[in-house]
């Protein structure tokens, strides 16, 4: 047992796991969306960080690249090109009848319960005793998994063929009310 | 390099799932659901991560590769579907569009 074990990644961890929470807790309960996509930005760099710290580089560039980068740029673009800033007083009170949530709500917490007690039960070992190179992924994902590849290529293309169909369909007068 | 136990790891995302799925229950506007779905699917990631890191395997990562091509196809199909939301009811309130 090692008198003093200050490691600088576990510090690491545990802060941006901290950012990570508080900043994903303001995107939602944010009313502007445009300060909800910033916090959601900053939630995604903190998680990305937090994969750095436990020895996964490739999966953390990728979230700054893909869910930082490719994906809140889109978020970002809808939001500027709706200009959705008025929110109505919404009728959240009338519609959360506590008939309506309270068996779902209940269900949930139950299985959050059953999470909480898994994750309690005993110690499984640690993260991140070491680093899974680029090289391993890249192996991986071009060998045994390639069939994957090939779905998700796929799911992108089928992707992107629906978005633009729904964006080619001829334009009603969008209302500005 | 770091010694956290992968119940931390695991919690970490267990959290933001919880908080995902609560701005998918309470908010109306259809920009907080859509975020909110990519914030759950990013926290399934994460967990992927962190397993992966736990056994020191490539797999997880993979897995997480995939989480975040069906997350791009997913938003990419959903703005579309809130523009044309957009253009036909000239709201994004889900109770206003549900009438």
């Amino acid at each position: 047992m090692p008198v003093i074990d200050w490691e600088p990644m576990e510090t690491v961890f545990y802060l941006s796991s901290a950012i990570a929470l508080v900043s994903t807790a303001m995107v939602i309960s944010r009313i502007h969306a445009m300060h909800a996509a910033l916090y959601l930005i900053v939630s995604l760099l903190a998680a990305a960080v937090v994969m750095f710290s436990v020895g996964a580089p490739f999966t953390g560039a990728l979230e700054i690249i893909v869910y930082a980068g490719a994906i809140m740029v889109l978020m970002v673009f809808v939001i500027m090109l709706l200009n959705v800033n008025r929110e109505k007083k919404n009728p959240e009170r009338k519609w959360l009848r506590p008939t309506a949530w309270l068996g779902p709500g209940m269900l949930s917490f139950l299985l959050l319960g059953l999470l909480g007690l898994l994750l309690t039960e005993k110690h499984s070992g640690n993260v991140g005793q070491g680093e899974v190179e680029v090289k391993q992924v890249a192996a991986s994902i071009f060998g045994i998994y390639l069939i994957g590849v090939e779905l998700a290529s796929m799911l992108l293309m089928a992707g992107v063929v629906g978005a633009f169909h729904l964006g080619l369909k001829k334009r009603e007068p969008i209302s500005t009310e | 390099m770091s010694s956290v136990p992968l119940e931390h790891g695991l919690w970490l995302s267990a959290g933001l799932f919880v908080l995902g799925f609560l701005g998918v229950m309470i908010r109306r506007n259809m920009i907080f659901v859509i975020m909110s779905l990519e914030i759950m699917l990013h926290a399934a990631g994460l967990a992927f991560v962190m397993a992966s890191m736990r056994w020191q395997q490539p797999d997880g990562q993979v897995m997480f590769v995939f989480v975040l091509a069906v997350a791009a196809a997913e938003a990419a199909v959903a703005l579309a579907l809130l523009m044309r939301l957009f253009g036909r009811s000239g709201s994004l309130d889900t109770d206003t569009v549900g009438k």
